[in-house]
């Protein structure tokens, strides 16, 4: 479980994040939904600790995270998995050796039974043989999913996901939903997931934040979002004429 | 100015944080010394042979007269290529060839969110990724310029076979004529300070990076523009202080 309190976040005289508390509960698919600049990335950035809040503390399992130091850090991170809006893997690297990398780093495992963990992770997002293939060599959509295999080859107990959809086709999208979905239900991750996909909100949305103007605007699952008179969430969930047609038929 | 040589010592103070495993820190730091060395060794021997050569026949050309022994051209060679040439303008290559390279490998994992990817790992990124690069660049460029300076004395030789500005055998009386160790020993506290220079400027230029490849691109011209000019003010300095 991941609980954030009052988070405020200031860069110079803009005020990003203004006082947003929640909970993210352990093997549900957390969601961060809302407009460009309402200040999702920058909510998710300051839980895995890549910026500072001004104000508001970060809570991993009742450890305060914020208040710990780079070292204290460490073990919390190295159960925190991570898949970036572009991937970010390593390009130097090969796909094995992006997800060995942590386990080389942060587990005595022999090469060979980190090979046996990349080629599971592998297998687990279906990219089985492309081992020695580079990034520049992979698709939008399997770098995707060797971000996610780099993501949990460490077994992590919490998984953020900034973007899982930008870039892809919705066919894709969809796998990649789907895929993270069965890997919080299999592993018991407290998943977050920033995206403002209206397919994985209506999909893999057990549980959603929607942010306006850096504030916490509503709170609900999948199964309220049709059903809520919040405007500025309606305005935002069913901008389309394809949504309002979908939302007048429920 | 001084808020970015604070920023500067707080980035070296953290690249030299213990590791969080030595081999793999090791093993970066081989590939960057393979990167580093074998990598600029090609150019580092094209300009080395040919300064040395053109040195031999401007000093030969300036001291023509009866009164000066031919032979002293080639002790102006030797000392020129030892004390300047091969560290200083070795170094400057470098500059342009390793620490652009720095810069911009740092700074497009930067704006790729890949340092990013470490620090959520865990990872201490200044130390995975600049303490390798520091330790690369002390070692291999005094091991460049001991090569720069034996191909520049052997470019000097050539030159003097070719053109025959003075004879070989006068030009290595004059290299082998009151050599002083302390030469070889300001040369590599050049080469030493050089390498830490480009390494960690460049580094810092490309770390703290931000935007996307047009800023890559910019990092990587300052990296090496306040590189080459730190490198001129060290060796004056170095210069004045051990000479």
């Amino acid at each position: 479980m991941i609980e954030i309190k009052d988070i405020f976040k200031t860069f110079g005289d803009n005020d990003v994040l203004k006082g947003i508390s929640a909970t993210f509960q352990t093997g549900k698919n957390n969601l961060i939904i809302g407009g460009s600049g309402s200040g999702k990335t920058t909510l998710l950035k300051c839980i895995v600790g890549l910026h500072e809040p001004t104000k508001g503390q970060v809570f991993f399992e009742d450890e305060n995270f914020t208040e710990m130091d780079f070292e204290q850090r460490v073990p919390i991170r190295t159960q925190i998995g991570m898949l970036f809006q572009n991937s970010a893997l390593f390009d130097s690297m090969t796909v094995e050796e992006n997800i060995m990398f942590p386990l080389n780093l942060f587990t005595n495992q022999s090469k060979a039974e980190k090979q046996d963990r990349a080629n599971f992770c592998l297998e687990r997002v279906n990219l089985k043989d492309k081992n020695k293939l580079y990034p520049a060599e992979l698709s939008g959509g399997m770098k995707k999913r060797v971000g996610i295999a780099r993501a949990i080859s460490m077994e992590p107990k919490f998984l953020f996901v900034d973007e899982p959809n930008s870039g892809l086709d919705p066919k894709t999208s969809i796998l990649i939903d789907d895929l993270i979905n069965d890997l919080t239900t299999e592993y018991q991750m407290t998943t977050v997931i920033v995206t403002h996909d209206m397919n994985s909100v209506m999909g893999i949305g057990d549980h959603i934040i929607f942010l306006h103007q850096g504030q916490k605007w509503w709170e609900g699952s999948n199964k309220d979002i049709a059903h809520t008179d919040n405007k500025e969430l309606n305005d935002f969930v069913f901008a389309s004429k394809f949504m309002q047609a979908a939302k007048e038929k429920l | 100015m001084f808020q970015s040589l604070g920023k500067y010592i707080l980035l070296l103070r953290l690249s030299f944080k213990k590791p969080e495993k030595f081999s793999v820190y090791w093993a970066e730091v081989m590939r960057e010394m393979v990167s580093v060395g074998i990598g600029s060794l090609g150019i580092i021997s094209i300009i080395s042979v040919f300064i040395g050569a053109a040195t031999t026949i401007q000093v030969a050309f300036q001291l023509s007269s009866p009164l000066v022994p031919r032979s002293i051209a080639g002790s102006i060679s030797r000392d020129s290529n030892i004390l300047e040439f091969s560290p200083t303008i070795s170094s400057l290559v470098l500059a342009g060839r390793v620490g652009s390279n720095f810069a911009s490998n740092i700074g497009t994992m930067r704006v790729t969110e890949q340092i990013d990817a470490l620090e959520i790992m865990g990872v201490n990124a200044p130390g995975y990724l600049i303490s390798p690069k520091i330790l690369a660049s002390i070692t291999m460029v005094p091991l460049l310029v001991i090569i720069s300076i034996c191909l520049g004395i052997t470019g000097g030789y050539i030159a003097c076979l070719v053109t025959g500005s003075i004879t070989p055998a006068d030009y290595l009386m004059g290299v082998n004529d009151g050599f002083d160790g302390l030469t070889i020993r300001v040369a590599l506290v050049k080469a030493f300070v050089f390498g830490f220079l480009i390494a960690s400027i460049c580094s810092y230029q490309g770390f703290y990076t931000s935007g996307g490849a047009l800023e890559v691109g910019q990092s990587a011209t300052r990296g090496v523009v306040f590189s080459c000019v730190w490198i001129l003010f060290a060796d004056l300095m170095i210069t004045s202080l051990m000479l």
